[in-house]
């Protein structure tokens, strides 16, 4: 766990050097911006940010696999993996440190947005409790999502394979199972339901708070990144 | 400090090393000579635990590379064959944290840096990104990265390829130098840099040790191969015989390419001795005796580059 700091701090500066984070978090804020405006912060709208929230997981498919995609499968095309994994470190501390050194990047994204929440409660009564648990929810969805795109990340020395193949898995089981979930019914409403990102998240916006959809989130993200964990080890079983 | 046993390494159906066993010694500079594709890459790879061996077993400093990879990544440094590294860190940065890595604390790292930046002459570059150094540049950073945590053991996979002749040279210095601390092992396809840096030369091919040994013995080995050239004037029959019968010769051939019209009735003669005896002076003599013209003889020493060439050679047979 020692070496976990030091690959986290060179990931973290590398968002810093490159012009995708930048772009990135540009076109989030620009976007947000212009929702914000249009649609939460009208007169005889509700002071809440659930709107926002609701739009998080369609901006966090198209953005997050793009933050996550360069942070292995660039290890591997540059072939920094090599002095990478020739030095007394383990894959475990590898991912760990990359998974943190994109999720801090991500927190800093998602808190410039709270200048909406103090924007809202300047013209009305925000419920910050409610604010709270939807910042939660966020928070997990975004680590979950960069977890799959990191893992993605592990499975090709291709940025844009990796980025279009986290999407298309993340649209899957956000969007499409929700959708399915409304066609089907029984047994199989029921799975496709506790297979759905989408209403897992939704209760955090709706301030529900749900140990279900906590756990669903913790134990996902943490699949994904011992799969991770899994790919990297396997260039030692070849 | 490494011993390699029996170690096979196969891609799919495809055995890149097979079967090689070797041992260098503490304090040695041990050359890994082969042509491209030999097998030299993925030997070192896995010396260096970056990938498994198929079968067979390596130890570096005792500790086996599969089982213990921990500790011989940390009494090992190692500079990969393309030089990877991040360009858009500084160099000191990167040192930095290289040396975070390897666990070392803040005042170690700033020692260790001063030490490898002047050793591989970056004083006037840490402050520059990796991405605008020259080729050169990023060859010593990278050699810099390997010394910085001053491991026992130094693993360079063809540190000096890539490079201009000025920088070969100082490359090959620096090994010299370095090899009074540690003991190294470095890849190379070029036969004259490791014949002039090297205690001991491992020579393979195709994936297999051909030979192994100093320069000395090497050479030793193929100049039972010296011949001499000699080119005489007067009837070939009666010189070949006549040199045929100096103590000491093997064989005597009529060189047949020698014709031309600078061959005129010039005969070259291509003469074979038997073991390391020069026979130059008592051939001289006959012909004298006999009369006969005499424009040139000179013994042809076998190189070890043409050992090396004749060995890849008869693989590729």
């Amino acid at each position: 766990m020692r070496n976990v700091s030091p690959v986290m701090q060179r990931e973290l500066g590398a968002f810093f050097y490159s012009p995708i984070a930048y772009a990135v978090l540009t076109i989030f804020l620009l976007l947000l911006g212009i929702f914000f405006t249009a649609t939460t912060f009208q007169p005889g709208n509700q002071a809440s940010l659930e709107g926002l929230a609701n739009l998080m997981p369609v901006v966090f498919v198209l953005f997050l696999p793009v933050l996550t995609m360069r942070l292995l499968s660039d290890e591997y095309r540059t072939g920094t993996i090599e002095t990478l994994m020739t030095a007394p470190i383990g894959e475990t501390d590898v991912v760990i440190g990359k998974f943190l050194g994109v999720l801090v990047f991500f927190i800093v994204m998602l808190a410039t947005t709270l200048l909406y929440a103090f924007i809202v409660n300047a013209y009305g009564q925000l419920d910050w409790g409610m604010t709270a648990s939807t910042y939660l929810g966020m928070l997990l969805l975004g680590a979950l999502y960069l977890s799959v795109g990191l893992f993605f990340s592990a499975c090709t020395g291709n940025q844009i394979i990796a980025a279009v193949s986290s999407m298309v898995l993340l649209l899957v089981f956000t969007f499409l199972s929700d959708y399915l979930a409304m066609q089907a019914s029984g047994a199989l409403k029921l799975t496709l339901r506790h297979l759905s990102i989408r209403e897992h998240f939704s209760g955090f916006t709706r301030g529900l708070l749900d140990g279900n959809d906590i756990v669903f989130f913790v134990t996902s993200t943490g699949l994904f990144l011992f799969l991770t964990v899994k790919v990297l080890e396997s260039r030692r079983w070849r | 400090m490494i011993d390699v046993n029996n170690l096979s390494k196969n891609y799919g159906s495809f055995r890149a090393v097979d079967n090689i066993s070797f041992s260098v010694d503490e304090g040695e500079i041990v050359g890994f000579l082969g042509p491209n594709g030999a097998g030299k890459t993925s030997t070192i790879r896995i010396l260096t635990c970056y990938h498994p061996a198929t079968s067979g077993k390596a130890t570096v400093g005792g500790y086996d590379v599969f089982t213990q990879s921990m500790e011989v990544r940390r009494m090992m440094g190692y500079l990969p064959e393309a030089t990877p590294l991040y360009p858009e860190m500084r160099v000191r940065e990167y040192l930095q944290f290289r040396g975070k890595l390897h666990g070392l604390d803040r005042s170690q790292r700033a020692s260790a840096i001063s030490r490898v930046t002047e050793r591989c002459w970056l004083g006037e570059f840490v402050n520059r990104p990796i991405g605008h150094l020259s080729k050169g540049m990023k060859q010593r950073v990278g050699l810099a990265d390997a010394l910085l945590c001053d491991p026992k053991v130094l693993v360079l996979d063809e540190p000096t390829i890539g490079l201009d002749p000025t920088q070969i040279r100082e490359t090959r210095n620096l090994i010299k130098q370095l090899g009074d601390h540690h003991t190294i092992l470095f890849s190379s396809h070029i036969l004259s840099e490791v014949e002039q840096t090297c205690s001991k030369i491992i020579l393979i091919a195709k994936g297999k040790v051909i030979a192994q040994g100093s320069p000395a013995e090497l050479r030793e080995k193929v100049s039972a191969d010296s011949k001499i050239i000699a080119e005489v004037k007067g009837p070939s029959k009666e010189i070949q015989a006549a040199i045929d019968a100096i103590e000491g010769t093997r064989t005597v051939e009529l060189d047949p390419t020698h014709t031309g019209s600078d061959a005129g009735d010039w005969n070259r003669f291509i003469i074979t001795g038997n073991g390391q005896r020069d026979i130059r002076e008592p051939v001289a003599r006959v012909i004298q005796d006999k009369g006969w013209g005499l424009r040139e003889l000179r013994r042809e020493v076998a190189s070890l580059e043409d050992f090396f060439v004749k060995i890849i050679a008869e693989q590729k047979n």
